[in-house]
């Protein structure tokens, strides 16, 4: 990841958990030698082995609590280029703030028509939707009144481990966003105001959900081009 | 176009974890049969708990019986076990070869990035002769790369995020 702007370092003394865990050598680079590194070659997925799962709003039976969201946005390379049939996983908080995860301590209700995880395929224009409700804010233990921002956590597949992306979405106007630690690791005002998603009133069905957009760009085009599956 | 900056994977991941994922041999794929411990340990020696540990390899090549592609949860000593095909040599530049190996991409808590990195086996003659392994001049550092034998069937390495004993990460 180099130099990279767009990119957090690993070590973000802000962010305590990053001080035993970042790597403290430099970073081996890929020998030219190598020509295909397997890194550039995979992994791909079909909707037929991973289901997709693109509506979180609703679960066991009836509709979770809060408020609904529809999520849609493009997924290209640094090019520009529409990035196909590329599996986004998806997971986040209930409207209260809590995970249905056993090691979620924070004291705010389970919603048991929420649990939290979806799963998506973008299409040939690398367009991709879900459907959730807004997360809510939650308590960490970094500093003294910590809290993490609304956010929601994004897994994607590009053409290779190269491409490999784990981010999170925030939404505009959260006060917590200046004061977040994970989110301020990217320096670059500019960059991390990119993982901000719009709200999108185009995108907002009338008398049912906010329309929020979320566009997202996978580096490392060059050693990875992109093939259609 | 600025490419999209990456966040931690944060400590409940869990919600995407898939426990057989970890068993690439699932829908019957053919080859060597084998298992890998990964141990994840941090700075001060402690282990890594809650990471998550993907796992891709380009050869047997991926088909409906073999994903090439796992994701494994390390439990609370840090560790996490694959079932998978022993990879064979992968084509590099010219007419050499890339030893046999795994590509590996470590999430956790407290890492705002993956980790890349990549495991061999100590039993493959063309080790010697590999050019992402003949490009680490140290050779404890060399060896952060090699997995030993743990059984007739079994491979174990240790992964060392930050020390003395620091597994060598991969710029991707
Ligand atoms: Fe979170």
């Amino acid at each position: 990841m180099s130099a990279d702007m767009s990119q957090p370092p690993y070590d973000a003394p802000a962010y305590a958990s990053t001080a035993r865990r970042a790597p403290r050598q430099t970073l081996l680079a890929l020998p030219a030698a190598l020509a295909a590194a397997s890194e550039a070659l995979g992994p791909r997925f079909a909707p037929a082995g991973y289901p997709p799962l693109a509506d979180l709003s609703r679960h066991a039976g009836g509709a979770a609590l809060g408020e609904r969201i529809i999520v849609a946005g493009r997924l290209t390379d640094e090019a520009g280029r529409p990035l196909r049939g590329a599996m986004i996983e998806i997971w986040q908080a209930n409207a209260a703030g809590r995970y249905d995860h056993p090691q979620d301590a924070h004291d705010a209700p389970l919603d048991p028509h929420f649990h939290g995880e979806g799963r998506v395929f973008t299409d040939d224009d690398g367009a991709y939707r879900f459907v959730s409700i807004k997360p809510g804010a939650y308590p960490w233990r970094n500093h003294p009144n910590a809290w993490r921002p609304n956010h929601i956590h994004l897994s994607l597949f590009g053409a290779g481990f190269a491409q490999r992306l784990i981010t999170q979405m925030y939404f505009p106007g959260d006060p917590l966003l200046a004061l977040d630690p994970i989110y301020l690791a990217i320096a670059d005002p500019a960059a991390r105001a990119r993982l901000v998603a719009r709200f999108d009133l185009a995108l907002t069905e009338p008398e049912w959900a906010l329309g929020y957009r979320f566009d997202i760009v996978l580096r490392g085009a060059a050693a990875t081009p992109m093939e259609t599956p | 176009m600025l490419a999209t900056g990456s966040q931690t994977i944060g400590p409940y991941w869990h919600l995407i974890l898939h426990p057989e994922w970890a068993d690439l041999t699932r829908f019957g794929a053919v080859g060597e049969r084998i298992g890998l411990t990964i141990g994840l340990r941090d700075g001060d020696g402690a282990p890594v708990g809650d990471a998550a540990v993907e796992l891709w390899q380009a050869t047997p090549p991926a088909d409906a019986r073999f994903p090439g592609f796992g994701r494994a949860s390390a439990d609370a000593e840090g560790r996490c076990r694959f079932t998978t095909i022993k990879p064979g040599p992968l084509p590099a530049a010219g007419n050499a070869w890339q030893a046999p190996h795994c590509a590996l991409a470590i999430f956790a808590r407290g890492l705002l990035k993956p980790l890349f990195t990549r495991v061999y086996f100590a039993d493959e003659a063309l080790n010697a002769e590999d050019p992402l392994l003949g490009a680490i001049a140290d050779p404890a550092r060399r060896a952060s790369l090699i997995a030993k034998a743990a059984g007739p069937t079994d491979w174990a390495i240790d992964i060392v995020l930050q020390g003395a004993n620091e597994t060598v990460f991969l710029e991707l």
